[in-house]
C-alpha cells in the first residue's frame, strides 16, 4: 500500500488545523453559513437530512487494517455505531455533530485518511479495480496509476472550481469492474505492439440525468504523459463546460454538444501545448510509487485444496470468491448486503472485525467495491474456512455476489435531502422476496437510486429502479438492460412507474420472464438482450 | 398552516420553531404566520439555527404533519432505522411518514 511521504502528511495536517479554525469561526459567528459552506464540503462535510454527514475518502478503495479499524472507531466514537459504504469506494458517517468534525478529520490523519475533494466542484476519489493486485486477468496492478493521478489531482490549483464534480476510475483489464465507462474519465492500463504499458483514454461519460457511455479519443497515450495528457482533458472540459447550467456541466455534456472528433482534436491541441511546458512528473516519481504495491509474500506452493462439505461454506466459496493469479490464494468478498439489511451499512464491530480479518489474513489490506462490499484480496485457501466462520459469526457471511439480492442502492429519501424517493426499503423487500431464488436466477445486478443524480447506478443494473416524486407520493420507474461491465450499456425505462409494493411485483414478472425464456447459460441481461423489452413489458403492464 | 425548521448549528440535529425557541419534535411547531422570514433572519443571526425555511404542514387529529414526505422523514429520522429515530420504542412510527 502507499505510504505518505512527509509532503502528504503535512498537507493533511495542516488542512486538518485549517478547518478546525474554519469550524470555530462559524460557530462563534465569525463565517456565515453561506461562507461556511464551500468550506466544509471542501472537506467532506455536508448537511444532510437529519444532520451533517462526513464522506472519508478511500483512495481508490484500498484500506491497512489500521485505516478500517479507524473507521470502525470513529462510528462508535463520533457517529452512531455505524458507517455506510458508498458507490465511490467512499464510506459515509450520517450522523456527525459539526464541533466534533475537525476531531474525526484529525484522527484520520493519524492513519493516512481524509476527506479532501469528496464533495464539491473538484476532481473527487479515483477509483479503481476492487481486485487490482490480485486479480488474474489484469496487465498491471493499476493503483500506481490512480495514486499519480490523485497526488496530482490533490489540491491541484487549476482544477478546483471546476464547472462541475470530477470522477476517475482507473482499470488495468479488459473485465471492467469500476464502470470505467461511466466516469467523466475512464483509463484502462493497455500494452501497444511494442509490448510498452501505456493509458487507454474514454472521456465524458456519467451517469445521473444524462446518462452517457465515454467513448474512447485516445487508444494509448505513453505513461510518461498520463500526467499531461489528462492535464489536456481537464483544461478543455474548464475552459468550455457550461457554468451556466448545472444540468449541464459535466463533462460528457461537453463531448457530447462538441462530438468527440472536436473534443478529442481540443485536447490534442491543448496536449502539444502542455508538452511544451514540461508538466509531467518525472518517470521517477511513478517508479517510487509502484513498489508499494508490490505483491505480498505469497507462500509458494500454498495448498489449493478446499473443504468444502459444509454446504453453507461450500455455498459461500461459489458465490463470494474470485480466482487469484497467485496458486493456493483466493479473493475474498464479503456482501454488505444480508437478507433484509441495508446495503452499504456495517456496525462498528463488523468494521472492526474485518480490519483484524484483513490483517490476520490478507496481508493487512482489505477493500472497498463500488458495489459497496469489502473485499479481503490476498486470503491462502488454507484460511479461508477459519475466516469464513469469523465472518459467518458475524452475520458478514451472505453468499449472494452478484446475484439479485446484492444490491446497489444510494441512501435515498431516509437520509439524502436531494432524494426523492427511498431506495432502502425497496432494496429490503427485493433482497427478502428473492432470497428464496436467488440460486435459480444466478447473475442479476440489480441498482437503485432515489433520485435521477444515479447514485444507485441505475443506469446500469440489469434491471434499475428509480425513485421520483409524483405529487409528493414515492413512485419507482423500472429499467431493464442496463451494464456497467466491458459491455457497458444503459438501462431502457420499461413505462410508468410502480408503488413501493407494486416495483416488487414488477421485478418478480421480469426474473419470470428471463426464467421462462433463458437458454443454457444465459444471465438474465443476456436473455433481456436476445429477446428484446417487448416480452417483459406484456409481463409487466399486460 | 406554515411551521419552521432548520437544523442545529453544532449538532446538525433536525429542529422544529415552538414560539420559544427550538425543538427536537415536530408535534411542538406552532404557526409561524405572517412572521416567518423575521423570525428566520433573527434565529440565524443569532446561531440559534442553521439553514432554516418554512414548511407547509397541517394539523390533523394526531397532532402537526408536515405536508410532504421529505419533512415527515425528517421529524422521525430513517425509517429503515427506528431505533434511531425520535420514536424507537414504536415499531408502527414508519407508517406516520407514508
Amino acid at each position: 500500500m502507499y505510504k505518505y511521504d512527509s509532503y502528504d502528511q503535512a498537507m493533511v495536517d495542516t488542512r486538518v488545523e485549517e478547518f478546525r479554525d474554519q469550524t470555530r469561526r462559524r460557530i462563534d459567528g465569525t463565517l456565515a453559513e453561506e461562507q461556511f459552506r464551500p468550506l466544509r464540503l471542501q472537506n467532506g462535510l455536508y448537511l444532510q437530512l437529519h444532520a451533517y454527514m462526513l464522506r472519508v475518502a478511500v483512495p481508490y478503495g484500498t484500506l491497512s487494517s489500521a485505516q478500517m479499524r479507524m473507521l470502525g472507531d470513529i462510528a462508535d466514537k463520533y457517529d452512531r455505531g455505524y458507517g455506510h459504504f458508498t458507490t465511490r469506494q467512499n464510506i459515509q458517517y450520517n450522523w456527525i455533530k459539526l464541533e466534533e468534525a475537525p476531531d474525526i478529520l484529525a484522527d484520520l490523519a493519524t492513519v493516512e485518511m481524509h476527506a479532501i475533494q469528496t464533495s464539491g466542484n473538484c476532481i473527487r476519489n479515483i477509483s479503481s479495480d476492487q481486485y487490482a493486485g490480485a486479480a488474474k486477468d489484469e496487465l498491471v496492478d493499476p493503483r500506481p496509476y490512480a495514486e499519480l493521478l490523485r497526488q496530482w489531482s490533490s489540491f491541484h490549483p487549476e482544477f478546483l472550481a471546476l464547472p462541475r464534480k470530477f470522477k476517475i476510475a482507473v482499470i488495468a483489464s479488459d473485465t471492467d469492474r469500476a464502470a470505467m465507462r461511466l466516469h467523466d474519465i475512464g483509463i484502462q492500463m493497455v500494452k501497444n505492439d511494442k509490448g510498452e504499458i501505456g493509458c487507454a483514454f474514454y472521456v465524458g461519460g456519467g451517469m445521473g440525468r444524462t446518462p452517457m457511455i465515454a467513448p474512447l479519443i485516445n487508444p494509448f497515450v505513453p505513461l510518461d504523459q498520463l500526467i499531461t495528457y489528462s492535464e489536456a482533458c481537464l483544461r478543455v472540459y474548464n475552459r468550455y463546460g457550461r457554468r451556466d447550467n448545472k444540468y449541464k456541466a459535466r463533462i460528457k455534456i461537453l463531448v457530447h454538444e462538441l462530438g468527440k472528433e472536436e473534443y478529442t482534436r481540443q485536447v490534442e491541441e491543448e496536449f502539444a501545448h502542455l508538452l511544451t511546458q514540461g508538466i509531467e512528473p518525472p518517470l521517477a516519481e511513478l517508479e517510487r510509487i509502484i513498489p508499494y504495491f508490490a505483491d505480498p509474500a505469497f507462500e509458494a506452493g500454498a495448498s489449493d485444496d478446499l473443504d468444502l462439505s459444509d454446504p453453507d461454506f461450500a455455498l459461500w466459496v461459489k458465490n463470494n470468491t474470485v480466482a487469484h493469479k497467485q496458486a493456493g490464494y483466493v479473493i475474498a468478498v464479503v456482501s454488505l448486503k444480508p437478507v433484509g439489511g441495508i446495503p452499504g451499512d456495517a456496525s462498528a464491530d463488523q468494521i472492526r472485525l474485518m480490519a483484524d480479518i484483513a490483517r490476520d489474513y490478507s496481508f493487512d489490506e482489505c477493500r472497498v467495491t463500488h458495489a459497496q462490499n469489502i473485499v479481503f484480496p490476498h486470503v491462502k485457501k488454507a484460511d479461508l474456512y477459519t475466516l469464513w466462520q469469523k465472518l459467518d459469526a458475524a452475520d458478514l457471511s451472505t453468499a449472494n455476489l452478484d446475484s439479485i439480492g446484492d444490491i446497489i442502492a444510494c441512501p435515498g429519501l431516509d437520509y439524502c435531502s436531494l432524494a426523492n424517493a427511498r431506495s432502502i426499503p425497496v432494496a429490503q423487500k427485493i433482497s427478502e422476496r428473492f432470497a428464496p431464488k436467488q440460486e435459480q436466477i444466478g447473475e442479476l445486478k440489480l441498482k437503485i437510486s432515489g433520485c435521477i443524480n444515479a447514485c444507485g447506478h441505475h443506469h446500469a443494473g440489469h434491471i434499475g429502479i428509480l425513485g421520483v416524486d409524483r405529487k409528493g407520493i414515492e413512485n419507482y420507474q423500472l429499467l431493464l438492460g442496463g451494464s456497467e461491465g466491458a459491455d457497458t450499456s444503459l438501462g431502457q425505462i420499461t413505462g410508468p412507474g410502480f408503488s413501493e409494493d407494486g416495483i416488487v411485483d414488477a421485478v418478480e414478472k421480469a426474473t419470470n420472464v428471463y426464467l421462462a425464456n433463458k437458454e443454457g447459460d444465459e444471465r438474465f441481461l443476456d436473455t433481456y438482450r436476445r429477446i428484446g423489452m417487448a416480452p417483459f413489458k406484456e409481463a409487466i403492464y399486460g | 398552516m406554515k411551521i419552521l425548521t432548520g437544523n442545529d448549528l453544532k449538532t446538525g440535529a433536525v429542529i422544529w420553531w415552538d414560539g420559544q425557541g427550538w425543538s427536537l419534535h415536530v408535534e411542538d411547531a406552532v404557526e409561524a404566520g405572517d412572521h416567518a422570514a423575521e423570525i428566520l433572519a433573527r434565529e440565524e443571526a443569532a446561531r440559534h439555527v442553521n439553514s432554516s425555511y418554512v414548511v407547509d404542514a397541517e394539523q390533523t387529529p394526531e397532532g402537526i404533519r408536515p405536508n410532504h414526505i421529505k419533512e415527515r422523514i425528517r421529524a422521525l429520522g430513517p425509517t429503515v432505522r427506528l431505533d434511531l429515530s425520535l420514536k424507537p420504542a414504536e415499531p408502527d412510527a414508519g407508517n406516520w411518514v407514508i
